[in-house]
C-alpha cells in the first residue's frame, strides 16, 4: 500500500487537550494530562519531498509541527486513543485536506481506492484502567460511525505507533434489480411490509412501513399491469407512501371526519383566514411548496418551515442534528425557484441531562441508548456546525427537559427565507419542469447512508433500528450550491423548477417534479455514487445529504453546467422530464421501474382511522404555601426548563447577515428572550418576528388546551417584542406518540381541533408544517425488564410576523429605575400541567385556557403602544408565571423591583406561590416611564400598576396577606438563573 | 469623489460577503463579490480594484483549521497577484476568517517588509468553543488608515479560532512599529487582560486585530460590518430609551461604519 501518515500537533497552547482534561476530571477519572494530535492518512503514492509539501502545507507553522510516517507522543502517557470514520461515513477534514493537495500538487485522487481520511489522536497520562480509557473514549466519538483503536504505552512502542487503517466500503454483492413477488399470503405481505423484502440470502432489506392495505392495492396494481413488480418499484411506493412523505395520519379519514384532520383542520382554518383576511391576505403559498410563503412588503416575500430529526439523533446526536438543520435549509432553496436562507432556529426536548439511568435498546442490558446529557451535547454541537458554516444566523430557538425524551429526543430545526416576488419578470414563487428538461442533479454523491431513511421515521425505535439511516452533513458542499442557485443560476433563470431531496432522495423529489409536467425518465448509472456496487434501488432511495434536484432546459444545459463546475458543485444529468404519463427508471437500459404517475402520486388508499379520548383526572398536589419565598423563587430559576441557556445562544451565531435586531439574549443581565427580530434587507428597517410556543406538559391534562397555549404562546411571545398579530403566519410541528392506539389520536384530533378554532380566531393562518407521528421508545430499563417510553403529544407552534420599524421593537429587561410596573391581563387559578407543580412532581388538572377574543383585541392594543415607544421594557409571560418574568426582567437590568402581589389583577387566587406561579395565557408584563402614564392607561384599561422599578438590586415583593414574601438581591438570582448550566 | 472599486472575495464557504459589499457601497464604493474561481480562471482580474475585502466565513469548513484551505487555494493559484496588491497604494482587510487567512499568507503583519511570509496565527479559543457575542475594543494605531477617527468600538465576534499568537519577540515588534491596531477592552476601558468574556478568546496581549507596516492592510477578528445601524446594537432599546427621555432622534448610523468610511475616503 502506499498510503502514508501526517501527523500535526499544536506546539504552543492544545486547547482541545485542556478542554478535554478539565471535562474528564469533572467526571471523575484520575487524569493528570491530555495531548492531542490530527492525523491525515493519504492513500495516494506521493515521493518524499511531496509529502513535505502537503505537510508544511497542512501546518500552521506558527503554532503547529507536522511529522510525515511517524508519531511524536508526549514522553509521558499511559494511553493513546486514535479515532477516525468508519467506512462509508462523510469525512469533511479529510475531504478538505485532499482538495488541498490536488490543488497544491496539481494532482487528481482516483476517489474512492485514493482517498484522505482523517483521525485522532489522544494521549492520556493517568492512573487509568483500559475499560474506563474505552469509556472515555466513548465520551469523545459515536461508535455507530467512528472507530476506536486504544494502545497502552507498551503496545504503542511495541508496535511503533497506532495502526495505518483505510476506512474502505467494499460492498460485494452484485447490482442487479430483482423481482418482488406480491402473490403471497397476508401474513407474508404483512412481513413484507414490516421487515423489507427478502433478500436471495434469506436476510430482509430493513422497514418498507407499507400498510397491508397498501400492498393490497400495489398487488392489484401489478396485476392490471401484467407483470411482477421490480425491487425498485417496492421501494419507491414505500417512500412516495411513507407516513413522512403523505403524512397518512393527518390524511386518513378520523371517525365522522371525512377528509381528515389536515384537510378538515389545519388546511381549512388557513382556506378560512384568508378568506375573512380578503384583500388584506398576506399569504403567497402555502402548504404545496417544501416553505410555506408569506408578503414581506410589496417587493419581497418571506418563507418559513420547520423539520424534526427525531429518530436520527436519537442514535447520532450530531450527525443526526447537522443533518436536520442544512436539510430543513433545503426547504428555503427548494421554496419556488429558490430562496435564500436568512434565519435559523431551534427547540430541542431532551431528557433531563442530569439523569445517567441507562436504557437499553436489547434484552440482556444490551445495546445502550445515548444519555441524555451525550444526546444533548451532540445535538447542540449538530446545529452549531451546520447553521455557522451556512453562515445562516441561528438568533432563536429553546430547549424544554422532561423524563419522556429520555428514550426519543425532538429536535426541532427551522429555515426562515427571503425572496423577490418576481425574478425575471416571473412570479418567483411558481415553477414547473416541462416535459424535454434535463434532470439534473447536483451537490453530494450518493452512497448508503440513509437507505430507509423515511420508512424509518415512521417506524418506532427498537432493536431492528438500521444504523444507515445515520449520516453526517457536509455543510460546505451544501453551502457552494446554495450560493451558486441562490446568488447566481437563479437570476440568471437557468433552470424551470428545483426541489430538495430530502427523505426518499431522488425517488420522492424526481418523481414530485415530474407531477408539474406529467412524467420522467431516469437513468440510474448516471447517478454519481459514493462507492461501487450499490444496488439500483438503493440509488434511488438513497437519502445522501447535501443534493438538489433541478429541471434545466436544454438551451441552458451548457451554461448551467459550466458555472457548477466554476463554483465547485458537483452536477450531472440524470434523465429528463416528460408528459408520458409514466415514471421510467433505467440501469444500463434495463428497466427498473415504470409506473404510472397517476397511481405512484394518488393511488395510496385511506384508511378509517378510529379514536377515543378519555380525558384523564390526575391528582391534585397538597403543599403549603412557604411564607417566604426567596428559596422557591431560586429553586425554580434554577429549573432546567426556565434557566439561562446561554451556553447555546453564544455558539450560535445571531449576528451573521448583519440583520440582528433583537437578539437570543436581553439586557445587560443577559436573559433568554421570548423572540427575536431581524431587519433583512440591509439599510431597511423593515423586520421579521420569529418566536415559538410550546406546553408538552399540558398534553397530560387536554391536548385541546395544550395547542391552544402553543399558539397563543407563539403569538404572545412575538407580539411582546413588537410583532403584529394582523401579519402573522404560523407552522404547526406535531410530535406525537403511538399514532396507531385510539386514544392518542383522540388526542391528536382534539389538538387539531384547537389549531382550527383558535387560529381562525387570531387570524393567524398556518402556511406549513410537518408531523412525527411515532415517538416511542420501546426497549429495557435499568433492570432489563421491558419498557416503553413515549414522548408526550407536543406540539410545537412557530410564528413569524412583519414589522415596519425595528426601531419599535422592544426588550424584556428593565430599563430605568423610576418606571412604572405593570401586569397586563388575569391571572387564574391554573397551575395544571405548570413547572411549579412539575417542581413539585404533581401534573394537578386546571390547565389554563385561552379566551381568543379577549387575547387578541389586547395584542393589537399592545401592537399600538409598542408603535408609539409606550413601554420601556415588555415581557410575555409564560413558562414558570409571573414570578419568573418578573425577576427575569431584573436580572436583565441588573436592576431591583418592588411590588405589590395583591395589585396584580387576579381571579380567585388566594396564594402567593400560585399567583407568581400560575401560567394563565395571554398575559405581559411591562414598565412605562411614568410621563407616558396617562398615555399608556388609556391605551392599554387591562393593565394593572403593579409596583416599580428601583435603582438597587432589590427585589422585593408584598404578599397578599401584606407581608414581604420576596425580599431578595438580583445578584442571587442570576446565579440562581445561571448555574444550572454554568458549565456546560 | 473617486469611487473605488471594491473586490469582496467570495466562495467556498466565505458568508459575510453580502454585508462587506453592503457596507463599502454604503459609503459610496462600487462592490463586487467575486468568487474566488473568477480570479484563478482570469475571469476577474485584481487590477480592477482598489480595496480587497476578505470577509468572514467559513471558508472549506474550518476543515484542516481556520482560513488554512482557503489560503492555499489562494496561495497555491494567486499567491503573485496578492502580494502585488497589498504591496500597492491600495487597501486590504480581513475580517474573521478572511483575517485567519491574511495571516496565513502573510499579508499582514509582514514585518521587514516579508509579505508572504507566515508571522501570525490564530489559534482555537481558548474554551474550544465557537462563541458569539459582542466585544469592547479599543484601537490605538496611528499608522492604521482604516481607523482614522475611531477610538473605540464595540461590534460583535463569532468565531471558534480567534486566539491571536505570535511569538515573542516579533510581537515585540509589532507593538514597537505601531502595529496593533485592535486590543479587547472591557466596556469602562480598562484592559481586558486575558479575562473571559472581555477578551473572547484568549489572545495574547488582548489583540483583536493588526495591520501591516504601512498601515494599508487590516486584518481583526470581530466584525465591524455586522455594526452599521444602530438597530444592531445589543443595548439598543435601553440607548433607545435615554434618547426618548432627553427628546432626542435615535441615530441611524452603527460604530462599525467608520471602517468602510475611512477605506472609500482614503482614495477621495
Amino acid at each position: 500500500m502506499s498510503a502514508f501518515r501526517l501527523e500535526v500537533r499544536n506546539t504552543i497552547k492544545d486547547s482541545r487537550a485542556a478542554t478535554r482534561l478539565s471535562r474528564l476530571k469533572a467526571d471523575g477519572y484520575k487524569v493528570k494530562a491530555v495531548v492531542t494530535a490530527d492525523i491525515y492518512t493519504v492513500n495516494k503514492a506521493f515521493k518524499a519531498e511531496e509529502k513535505e509539501r502537503i505537510g508544511k502545507m497542512l501546518t500552521n507553522p506558527i503554532f503547529e509541527s507536522y511529522a510525515v510516517d511517524k508519531l511524536t507522543p508526549p514522553k509521558d502517557f499511559d494511553y493513546a486513543i486514535e479515532t477516525g470514520y468508519l467506512p462509508g461515513v462523510t469525512d469533511n477534514v479529510g475531504h478538505t485536506a485532499r482538495e488541498s493537495i490536488e490543488d497544491l500538487l496539481d494532482v487528481e485522487f482516483k476517489v474512492p481506492e485514493e482517498n484522505v481520511h482523517s483521525s485522532h489522536i489522544t494521549y492520556l497520562k493517568g492512573d487509568l484502567s483500559r475499560e474506563q480509557v474505552y469509556r472515555i473514549a466513548e465520551s469523545f466519538v459515536n461508535p455507530l460511525i467512528q472507530r476506536i483503536n486504544i494502545k497502552s504505552k507498551e503496545e504503542f512502542e511495541k508496535d511503533g505507533g497506532m495502526d495505518l487503517v483505510i476506512p474502505k466500503v467494499t460492498i460485494k454483492e452484485k447490482p442487479q434489480a430483482d423481482e418482488v413477488n406480491l402473490e403471497i399470503s397476508d401474513g407474508e405481505l404483512e412481513k413484507l411490509g414490516k421487515l423489507g423484502i427478502l433478500d436471495k440470502d434469506g436476510s430482509r432489506r430493513g422497514p418498507l412501513a407499507l400498510r397491508l392495505s397498501y400492498l393490497h392495492v400495489i398487488r392489484d396494481y401489478f396485476r392490471r399491469e401484467g407483470r411482477k413488480p421490480k425491487d425498485v418499484e417496492i421501494e419507491s411506493i414505500a417512500q412516495t407512501w411513507s407516513e413522512h412523505c403523505k403524512h397518512t395520519i393527518f390524511r386518513d379519514p378520523i371517525d365522522e371526519i371525512e377528509d381528515g384532520i389536515y384537510k378538515h383542520y389545519i388546511k381549512a382554518a388557513t382556506n378560512k383566514i384568508r378568506k375573512d383576511k380578503g384583500d388584506k391576505d398576506f399569504c403567497v403559498s402555502v402548504f404545496t411548496d417544501n416553505s410555506g410563503g408569506i408578503e414581506f412588503d410589496k417587493d419581497f416575500i418571506i418563507t418559513d418551515k420547520a423539520e424534526t430529526h427525531n429518530s436520527p439523533s436519537a442514535l447520532d446526536p450530531f450527525g443526526g442534528a447537522i443533518t436536520g438543520i442544512v436539510g430543513v435549509n433545503r426547504d428555503t432553496l427548494g421554496f419556488g425557484i429558490g430562496a435564500k436562507p436568512i434565519i435559523n432556529r431551534y427547540g430541542y426536548c431532551f431528557g433531563n441531562p442530569q439523569d445517567e439511568t441507562p436504557l437499553y435498546r436489547q434484552k440482556g442490558m444490551k445495546n445502550p441508548t445515548l444519555l441524555p446529557r451525550q444526546i444533548m451535547d451532540g445535538v447542540v454541537a449538530g446545529v452549531n456546525a451546520g447553521g455557522n458554516q451556512s453562515g445562516i444566523p441561528a438568533p432563536q430557538g429553546w430547549a424544554y427537559f422532561e423524563d419522556r425524551y429520555r428514550g426519543k429526543p425532538l429536535v426541532f430545526v427551522g429555515t426562515i427565507g427571503l425572496l423577490p416576488k418576481e425574478i425575471n419578470g416571473k412570479p418567483s414563487w411558481k415553477k414547473a419542469a416541462r416535459a424535454g428538461d434535463k434532470i439534473v442533479n447536483i451537490g453530494g454523491y450518493v452512497g448508503l447512508d440513509g437507505v430507509h431513511g423515511a420508512t424509518f421515521s415512521s417506524e418506532a425505535l427498537n432493536t431492528g433500528s438500521p444504523v444507515t439511516a445515520v449520516q453526517i452533513g457536509d455543510p460546505i458542499t451544501q453551502k457552494k450550491l446554495s450560493d451558486a442557485i441562490v446568488k447566481e443560476a437563479r437570476d440568471l433563470g437557468l433552470y424551470n423548477s428545483i426541489t430538495d431531496n430530502g427523505a426518499g432522495g431522488i425517488s420522492c423529489s424526481v418523481a414530485e417534479m415530474a407531477r408539474e409536467c406529467g412524467g420522467c425518465e431516469v437513468e440510474l448509472e448516471k447517478v454519481k455514487t459514493k462507492y461501487a456496487n450499490l444496488s439500483p434501488w438503493e440509488i434511488w432511495i438513497s437519502e445522501s445529504q447535501e443534493r438538489m434536484t433541478l429541471s434545466v432546459p436544454e438551451s441552458k444545459l451548457d451554461q448551467f453546467m459550466d458555472l457548477m463546475e466554476r463554483r465547485g458543485v458537483e452536477a450531472y444529468v440524470i434523465g429528463t422530464f416528460t408528459d408520458s404519463g409514466r415514471c421510467k427508471v433505467t440501469y444500463h437500459g434495463e428497466m427498473v421501474m415504470d409506473l404510472e404517475m397517476n397511481f405512484l402520486h394518488e393511488g395510496l388508499p385511506t384508511e378509517q382511522q378510529r379514536s377515543t379520548y378519555t380525558k384523564p383526572k390526575n391528582e391534585e398536589p397538597h403543599f403549603a404555601c412557604p411564607e417566604n419565598l426567596n428559596d422557591v423563587m431560586q429553586k425554580m430559576l434554577a429549573r432546567n426548563n426556565l434557566c439561562s441557556y446561554e451556553y447555546i445562544s453564544i455558539q450560535y451565531d445571531h449576528e451573521v447577515q448583519a440583520g440582528s435586531c433583537i437578539k437570543p439574549l436581553h439586557g445587560k443581565g443577559r436573559v433568554n428572550g421570548p423572540a427575536t427580530v431581524t431587519a433583512p434587507l440591509l439599510g431597511q428597517r423593515r423586520g421579521i418576528v420569529a418566536s415559538q410556543g410550546i406546553n408538552p406538559r399540558y398534553s397530560d391534562i387536554d391536548t385541546y388546551h395544550m395547542a391552544a397555549c402553543a399558539i397563543d404562546t407563539a403569538i404572545r411571545n412575538a407580539v411582546s417584542v413588537g410583532g403584529n398579530v394582523d401579519h402573522m403566519a404560523m407552522m404547526d410541528n406535531f410530535c406525537w406518540c403511538s399514532s396507531n392506539e385510539a386514544e392518542r389520536l383522540g388526542q391528536l384530533k382534539e389538538a387539531a381541533r384547537a389549531c382550527y378554532e383558535v387560529t381562525i380566531a387570531m387570524g393567524t393562518p398556518f402556511i406549513s408544517g410537518k408531523d412525527s407521528m411515532f415517538n416511542d421508545f420501546s426497549g429495557f430499563d435499568e433492570k432489563g425488564d421491558p419498557i416503553k417510553i413515549s414522548v408526550p403529544p407536543t406540539l410545537l407552534v412557530s410564528s413569524i410576523s412583519v414589522v415596519p420599524d425595528v426601531n419599535h421593537c422592544q426588550t424584556m429587561d428593565l430599563k430605568v429605575h423610576g418606571d412604572l410596573i405593570y401586569v397586563i391581563g388575569e391571572t387564574k387559578d391554573e397551575l395544571g400541567g405548570s413547572e411549579y407543580f412539575y417542581m413539585h412532581e404533581a401534573i394537578g388538572n386546571s390547565v389554563p385556557t385561552v379566551d381568543t377574543v379577549m387575547a387578541l383585541d389586547r395584542y393589537r392594543r399592545f401592537y399600538q403602544a409598542a408603535q408609539l415607544d409606550l413601554m420601556s421594557a415588555t415581557a410575555s409571560v409564560s413558562l414558570g408565571g409571573l414570578g419568573i418574568t418578573l425577576v427575569k426582567m431584573a436580572i436583565g437590568g441588573k436592576l431591583g423591583m418592588e411590588m405589590d402581589l395583591r395589585d396584580v389583577p387576579s381571579d380567585g387566587v388566594k396564594r402567593d406561590d400560585f399567583l407568581l406561579f400560575s401560567e394563565s395565557q395571554s398575559r405581559f408584563v411591562v414598565t412605562v416611564d411614568p410621563k407616558k402614564q396617562a398615555e399608556f392607561e388609556k391605551m392599554m384599561p387591562d393593565a394593572k400598576l403593579v409596583g416599580n422599578v428601583r435603582a438597587d438590586q432589590r427585589v422585593l415583593m408584598t404578599g397578599l396577606s401584606g407581608e414581604f414574601v420576596l425580599d431578595i438581591t438580583t445578584d442571587k438570582l442570576e446565579k440562581a438563573y445561571k448555574e444550572t448550566f454554568k458549565d456546560y | 469623489m473617486a469611487k473605488p472599486n471594491a473586490l469582496i472575495l467570495g466562495g467556498y464557504g466565505i458568508n459575510c460577503e453580502e454585508e462587506t459589499a453592503y457596507a463599502f457601497e454604503k459609503f459610496g464604493a462600487k462592490s463586487d463579490i467575486v468568487h474566488i474561481n473568477d480570479l484563478i480562471d482570469g475571469l476577474k482580474k485584481f487590477e480592477d480594484y482598489q480595496i480587497l475585502a476578505i470577509p468572514g466565513g467559513f471558508s472549506y469548513g474550518d476543515d484542516t483549521g481556520a482560513g488554512k484551505a482557503f489560503a492555499n487555494r489562494v496561495a497555491n493559484n494567486l499567491l503573485e497577484e496578492i502580494l502585488k496588491f497589498v504591496q500597492q497604494d491600495k487597501l486590504a482587510i480581513g475580517i474573521c476568517n478572511g483575517f485567519q487567512v491574511v495571516t496565513a499568507l502573510g499579508l499582514a503583519p509582514a514585518l521587514d517588509e516579508k509579505y508572504g511570509e507566515r508571522q501570525s496565527g490564530l489559534m482555537a479559543n481558548e474554551n474550544n468553543r465557537y462563541t458569539c457575542r459582542w466585544v469592547h475594543m479599543k484601537t490605538e494605531s496611528k499608522k492604521c488608515v482604516w481607523t482614522k477617527g475611531v477610538k473605540k468600538l464595540f461590534v460583535p465576534i463569532a468565531h471558534g479560532e480567534g486566539n491571536f499568537y505570535m511569538p515573542e519577540k516579533e510581537l515585540k515588534q509589532l507593538q514597537k512599529q505601531d502595529q496593533v491596531v485592535f486590543r479587547y477592552i472591557r466596556e469602562d476601558g480598562a484592559p481586558a487582560n486575558g479575562e473571559y468574556p472581555y477578551n473572547p478568546n484568549g489572545a495574547i496581549l488582548d489583540i483583536a486585530g493588526i495591520c501591516d507596516g504601512s498601515g494599508r492592510v487590516l486584518g481583526l477578528m470581530p466584525h465591524p460590518e455586522r455594526h452599521l445601524f444602530f438597530h444592531n446594537r445589543p443595548d439598543f432599546t435601553l440607548q433607545k430609551e435615554k434618547y426618548l427621555r432627553e427628546n432626542k432622534p435615535l441615530p441611524e448610523e452603527g460604530e462599525g461604519g467608520q471602517i468602510f468610511k475611512n477605506a472609500v475616503e482614503y482614495f477621495a
